[in-house]
């Protein structure tokens, strides 16, 4: 076993991470306020051009209805789009295999889940769309989803440091920056990294050919790295070929792998520093940053702890079933807990092959909201939920009203914080038991015993965290499912965005009141331990019950050598 | 308001489609195959004009005159791609475990003392992972030697052609040493071609 040389690759990564995502931290602080960065020379002129071309007056202020009116116009716009392009994909060009018509829910399913951010895929891509559907509808919901997320994140971070207005911003402006100065030079970089390492970009035709031992054999092919590099960076996580990152041609070699997996968490963690930035905190960002750094670390050694002790059924340290061999064991946990923590749910094993523990750290991770750096601008905009709860729980202990960077948190704020933290969990608590207790939720298992219900509770909660990852034996891919798991992702995305810019809506009308000797701080080492706690318990608490009987009940049975 | 906004949304929806559904993709293209042929379109293997497969993608090799690759779940044809999804408790995969290794132990004439790499007694996640282990080829040398009645000096040329094609890790560091069962086999077919 070599767990120096692991112990060295998890040093290098969160090295890098926090060596990179402090500066473009930063510098995506200075493209949100609109000041001139390094990009501005030549991309200010792009989005101009870009605000002419399409006729919106970029200094127009809207509030936040109104913003939160455009944001789901647009994305309901984006839906059908990508909904109607794959019921008809066959009299669409580009399609070389001649692929049939997608079926009405399972187009349902794909369109909310690109929307909504969440890339849960029932149809394997090599088999199901056409190069024309996967750019056009794929990669650019990729696009315009992350996008969505990141507007939503400053848009809250504009209600936090505004004195008595009324708005906050311009959606189009903040959509079109994330764009133009985020996602699109960054995923230009990697895409032609990963081309180096193997990555497919073509246009051919799948090849089919015999092998050396005279089998014909059929290789899918397809414009892949430029889709693949946005799944990455924007935390969709949608993969062009079925097994995503695991497939060859979507992940070629270990350094591939290597950037993949930062490139998860690179936005979201980078995003923490504009948040303090912005609001003029860099300590504030700190505490952030440490505390989702912890909560990941903790998930990453317990699950590689779990992946690497011995299996009393198999007598190996080394489970390889649905683990690729150019990873390894850590490489393959590593990207499961990052994939998780952010809503990413790209993954490069297979998590339903995972040791128990394993799987129980990747849904716990997603179970907890997505906070731990999580999804582009909704993993903050996630935490900042929890920071509004630990501010109000602090609050009440100290009895004084909760302050945040001088606003007051009162009563409607709570209630749509804690509405933002519940409908995802409800959704997934009460969609599982459904699927439990019906005909057309259980006979799509492929696993028994507790093994089944994990591969239940996965998908459900992959569906209501917006997540997108998968215990991938169950099909998911039935009229029962589609539909389910859609209302699911519509309510875990747009649940969660409405009450935030309600919240921020009312923020932003408040005075800032001059911190006192009384004011709780946010920004030191007590307030980072409070919000922990307050992560931990909400959300081990909520799920606690249905992961005993799920993973946990499946480990102890693994120990006893029971099998189903 | 609405009639504007849905105005604006498909404005701007149409400009970012033709841009990142398009355009981008598309520079992606060029960039792709102007600088890494090869790679951009699938690394792929060519004997004599015809193509025999792609060196990211394992092919089913079973005769005894092969290295062979991981066990896979959807048998070697990836339209689409897949894995078992076997969970660690699973009877099935007991079952498939010791058939594996009772058949990698027998037919490659391996001592039951020896510890067989993980990855050949479990489906990879793609179903078409190219690589193996060092030791999981070093273990085959006996059988393909014997199969392609290999001397004294043609295995150990066979172990030093191992040694010479294992790759990885990168840096020194990311990914463990592996070898390619594809460009294993080449070699191996080019090695008996010159013997004879």
């Amino acid at each position: 076993m070599s767990y120096i040389t692991d112990l060295i690759q998890l040093i290098i990564f969160v090295g890098v991470l926090v060596a990179f995502s402090v500066p473009l931290g930063n510098f995506f602080a200075k493209v949100f306020q609109g000041e001139r960065n390094f990009l501005s020379p030549v991309f200010s002129k792009i989005e101009s051009a870009f605000y002419s071309l399409v006729r919106i007056d970029s200094g127009y202020q809207m509030d936040w209805k109104e913003y939160a009116v455009q944001l789901l116009i647009f994305n309901l716009l984006g839906f059908l789009v990508l909904f109607i392009i794959q019921i008809v994909q066959q009299s669409l060009p580009l399609n070389p295999q001649h692929l049939p018509n997608v079926n009405l829910l399972l187009a349902l399913n794909t369109a909310v889940s690109f929307t909504t951010n969440t890339n849960w895929q029932s149809y394997a891509g090599e088999t199901t769309l056409s190069y024309f559907v996967q750019m056009i509808g794929m990669t650019v919901q990729n696009f315009l989803s992350a996008a969505t997320g990141i507007a939503v994140m400053i848009t809250l971070i504009k209600g936090i440091a505004t004195r008595n207005g009324k708005y906050l911003g311009n959606f189009w402006v903040d959509v079109t920056r994330a764009v133009l100065y985020v996602l699109l030079p960054l995923s230009f970089l990697l895409s032609i990294i990963l081309i180096s390492q193997g990555v497919v970009q073509t246009f051919n035709h799948s090849v089919t050919e015999t092998t050396l031992e005279g089998i014909s054999q059929t290789i899918p092919l397809g414009p892949a790295a430029s889709q693949i590099s946005i799944k990455q960076l924007g935390t969709n996580g949608g993969g062009f070929f079925n097994t995503n990152s695991a497939f060859p041609f979507e992940n070629p070699t270990p350094l591939s792998n290597f950037l993949q997996v930062l490139s998860i968490l690179l936005i979201p963690a980078s995003l923490v520093f504009t948040y303090g930035k912005m609001l003029g905190s860099k300590k504030h960002a700190w505490t952030i940053f440490g505390v989702m750094l912890s909560v990941f670390l903790i998930g990453v050694v317990v699950s590689y702890l779990s992946e690497t002790a011995s299996n009393p059924i198999f007598h190996t340290n080394q489970l390889m079933e649905g683990k690729e061999t150019r990873f390894g064991i850590f490489n393959s946990v590593l990207w499961s807990v990052a994939t998780t923590v952010a809503s990413n749910g790209s993954v490069n094993s297979m998590i339903s092959s995972m040791s128990p523990v394993s799987g129980l750290v990747a849904m716990l991770n997603i179970q907890l909201g997505e906070i731990i750096f999580g999804g582009v601008g909704s993993g903050l905009y996630g935490m900042f939920l929890f920071i509004v709860i630990t501010v109000f729980i602090s609050g009440l202990m100290v009895g004084r009203t909760p302050e945040y960077f001088g606003k007051k948190i009162e009563a409607y704020e709570i209630k749509f914080s804690i509405l933002a933290v519940l409908l995802p969990s409800i959704i997934i608590l009460v969609f599982t038991a459904v699927a439990v207790v019906s005909n057309a939720g259980l006979s799509s298992l492929s696993n028994k015993g507790p093994h089944g219900l994990s591969e239940i509770l996965y998908a459900f909660t992959s569906a209501g965290g917006n997540n997108g990852s998968a215990f991938a034996g169950l099909n998911t891919n039935t009229n029962f499912y589609n539909v389910l798991m859609s209302i699911a992702m519509i309510i875990g995305r747009y649940g969660v965005i409405v009450p935030i810019l309600a919240i921020a809506g009312s923020l932003v009308k408040k005075n800032i009141a001059p911190a006192t000797t009384g004011t709780l701080a946010t920004d030191n080492f007590l307030f980072a331990f409070l919000l922990f706690g307050v992560i931990i318990i909400v959300g081990a608490l909520t799920f606690f019950p249905v992961l005993s009987i799920g993973p946990l009940l499946e480990h102890l049975l693994m120990n006893l050598k029971i099998t189903f | 308001m609405l009639k504007k906004s849905l105005i604006s949304s498909l404005k701007v929806l149409l400009v970012f489609t033709v841009t990142l559904g398009l355009i981008y993709p598309l520079v992606i293209y060029f960039i792709g195959q102007t600088f890494f042929y090869n790679k951009a379109n699938g690394s792929l293997y060519v004997r004599n004009g015809e193509v025999k497969g792609s060196f990211l993608i394992a092919q089913n090799f079973t005769g005894e005159k092969y290295f062979w690759p991981r066990p896979s779940y959807i048998n070697f044809n990836p339209m689409p791609s897949g894995a078992s999804n076997l969970g660690p408790t699973s009877k099935d995969l007991v079952q498939q475990y010791l058939l594996r290794k009772k058949n990698f132990i027998h037919l490659n004439f391996v001592n039951e003392q020896n510890e067989i790499p993980s990855e050949m007694l479990f489906a990879s996640a793609s179903g078409v992972d190219p690589d193996i282990s060092k030791t999981s080829a070093m273990l085959q040398i006996e059988r393909v030697s014997k199969a392609r009645n290999f001397d004294k000096l043609q295995k150990e040329k066979l172990y030093n052609l191992i040694d010479s094609l294992a790759e990885y890790p990168q840096f020194g560091i990311f990914g463990s040493e592996i070898v390619n069962v594809l460009k294993l086999n080449i070699k191996l077919d080019e090695l008996s071609n010159k013997n004879e």
